[in-house]
């Protein structure tokens, strides 16, 4: 017998008699009055910048004025004016220089400040994780309170790689002392769309 | 895992002997355990979490073979290609396998304490593959030549400054910088170069979804993902035990997981792996090591539902107070107490015993696993098998028969007061162990017994 099979029958040996799966409905989760306010403080709390935008010019001048002019910018949105495209077929080494990267978020969570974008969003997976400062874009519609909501939007929809992203990349393995920018991007910025 | 063959009283006396450092260790992991109180305290529905979160867990290993084919069918139909292994052993050879047929010789890890628990980077050097441990946590112990002593802060037992010396020597910062900012851009700027060249990397995998074959890595520096989509192969190390029924239930642990390890509402990152990455070769090994041994042991079969938080080590008071290298084992603390026999009972004989039945660390576990239950039942395993530490054995001799014999007990009692307090010297000596670290208080001048016949009138 290989691994497998004899890995298999030991499970079915020594596993307890079925106990039932809960369902999840039962659980009362919490639900903001303002899941935006919630989701800024939140935000705000793990290292992460809000900003409120009605337009994305907003959003470009917002980049170009608050990093570093003549720098790479990239985005994965089609309609970022002179903000570059990325070319999706690049190899994702060569993004080790971008400077900025503005991608598009599905939906946010309120009560982790996070995030949801699949690889479709950020055509090259490495993107959001690579990048010198995140950018991500949310309409503020699309803001729920709590994870239960978040999977039932997700529901059985199909990717080939989804994240959750809560704030810049972050450490504090040297005595507890918090440094954000550990591998991946020093800062991460939500524009919401009103 | 650790080559030494000294118990947790003696390797606690090591870490003991620098009282500062003690109180100093103590205090951080107890600030962290008051950050996930505060973090679970927003939560109206906590409790109904733990609850739905340990049912899930129960339901899990009562179904797991359906589960382990159904994952296993839905990720090969994602094109990851999935690996068996009965042990740590076969895991490492896997993984050593894999490398051998892409010729690739360097590889990065992110964390991956199934990973430890094998020994594959012992494994892997005398193979001459050099491995580098990408969480900064990690690596500092990688560099120092040690093993994490935390599952989530691997290098909880190491001042600033003497990162600061090992990264001099390392790295080649400027000697006596011990800015943790500075250090954490050090480490970044060195990680990333490894990054860019490495083409396999190997993560963990926090859970793992039956029905849909995903696979989710949490982390808050993003090494697991910098690793994964910057390498030609991608593989993946679990325990069987790692899979969850449903997608909607990750909503579940994703919530305890990250308030429960450091007091976050959620990691950074909360990575969902489904398929690889075109021209990507994505592996996963399924490893057993024990745990159908486990699960076919009815009192500690609830051990196999962690989600390795740490919540129980930074609430326990002699984890705190002795150090995770004083627990001998890949995973320290009050659930490597009760893990570590299962593995090798002689060996690890003396962990549930570096316990003092407190019960913190099953009030504050996630998935409330009773682990205080389960360290009380592992000492009388223990015992009746007849590797009970030698001294606790006769020292629990002299007190049965002590207090099985009233006449003794009050002889015996008023002997101990009379001596504490006459020939103190006599008791507080390098004989008696439960001196260490530690004083009586004042001899009280009469007995309960003697107190309460005075005042009962």
């Amino acid at each position: 017998m290989n691994s497998r099979d004899k890995i298999l029958a030991a499970v079915k040996a020594n596993q307890p008699a079925l106990q039932q799966l809960p369902v999840l409905e039962g659980i009362d989760a919490i639900q903001y009055e303002d899941n935006f306010l919630q989701f800024k403080t939140v935000l705000t709390t793990i290292g992460g910048q809000l900003v409120e935008v009605t337009n994305t010019n907003e959003i470009i001048e917002y980049v170009k004025y608050n990093f570093s002019a003549h720098k790479n910018y990239v985005t994965t949105l089609p309609n970022l004016g002179e903000i570059k495209m990325l070319d999706e077929h690049l190899d994702p080494h060569l993004l080790e220089n971008i400077e900025v990267a503005i991608i598009n978020a599905l939906f946010g969570v309120a009560e982790n400040g996070s995030v949801w974008l699949t690889g479709i969003e950020m055509k090259i997976r490495a993107l959001p994780f690579i990048c010198q400062h995140l950018a991500v874009v949310l309409q503020r519609k699309d803001l729920v309170s709590n994870m239960h909501q978040a999977y039932a939007l997700i529901g059985v929809n199909d990717y080939d790689f989804g994240v959750f992203i809560a704030g810049p990349s972050k450490t504090a393995d040297i005595e507890q002392s918090l440094v954000l920018g550990a591998h991946g991007p020093k800062t991460m910025t939500v524009f919401v769309m009103n | 895992m650790s080559s030494t063959n000294a118990t947790h009283p003696e390797l606690s006396t090591i870490f003991n002997k620098d009282e500062a450092r003690v109180d100093w260790h103590d205090e951080t992991l107890w600030w962290i355990r008051q950050k996930r109180d505060k973090a679970a305290w927003t939560i109206p529905e906590w409790e109904q979490l733990r609850e739905t979160a340990s049912a899930i867990k129960n339901n899990v290993l009562s179904n797991l073979q359906d589960y382990l084919l159904e994952f296993e069918k839905n990720a090969t139909a994602n094109g990851v290609i999935v690996h068996w292994a009965a042990d740590g052993k076969e895991h490492n050879e896997i993984v050593h396998s894999i490398l051998r047929e892409h010729n690739v010789s360097q590889i990065v890890k992110s964390k991956s304490m199934l990973t430890e628990e094998c020994g594959l980077n012992d494994y892997l050097a005398q193979n001459n593959i050099d491995v580098v441990d990408t969480d900064l946590g990690e690596r500092i112990v990688q560099l120092a030549n040690e093993h994490p002593s935390h599952i989530v802060l691997p290098c909880i037992h190491w001042k600033k400054e003497e990162i600061g010396e090992l990264f001099h020597q390392h790295l080649n910062t400027p000697k006596g910088n011990a800015d943790p900012q500075f250090l954490a851009g050090a480490a970044r700027i060195h990680l990333r170069e490894k990054f860019l060249t490495r083409r396999i990397a190997i993560t963990g995998v926090n859970f793992a979804v039956a029905e849909t074959g995903e696979f989710v890595v949490s982390t808050n520096e993003g090494n697991a993902d910098m690793g994964a989509h910057l390498a030609d192969v991608h593989i993946a190390c679990m325990g069987i035990e790692k899979i969850i029924p449903q997608r909607k239930h990750l909503s579940v642990f994703l919530r305890l997981l990250a308030r429960s390890a450091t007091g976050q509402p959620i990691t950074t990152y909360s990575s969902h792996f489904k398929r690889p990455n075109t021209n990507q070769e994505m592996h996963i090994v399924l490893v057993d090591n024990g745990r159908t041994v486990q699960l076919g042991r009815e009192s500690f079969r609830n051990s196999l539902k962690c989600i390795r938080c740490a919540a129980c080590f930074n609430t326990c008071p002699v984890y705190r107070r002795s150090g995770g290298h004083s627990y001998h084992t890949a995973i320290a603390g009050p659930i490597g107490a009760i893990l570590a026999p299962n593995l090798d009972m002689k060996k690890n004989a003396d962990l549930p015993f570096a316990s003092t039945l407190c019960g913190s660390c099953s009030n504050v576990c996630p998935v409330k696993i009773d682990i205080h239950n389960q360290l009380y039942l592992w000492r009388q395993e223990i015992t009746k098998e007849g590797y009970s530490p030698k001294l606790k054995t006769a020292a629990m001799k002299v007190m049965a028969a002590t207090l099985s014999k009233p006449t003794l007990f009050n002889v015996g009692g008023k002997a101990a007061r009379w001596v504490i307090k006459y020939l103190p010297f006599m008791v507080n000596n390098r004989l008696n162990p439960w001196y260490k670290q530690r004083d009586l208080p004042a001899p009280p001048k009469l007995s309960f017994t003697e107190w309460y016949k005075k005042n009962r009138k």
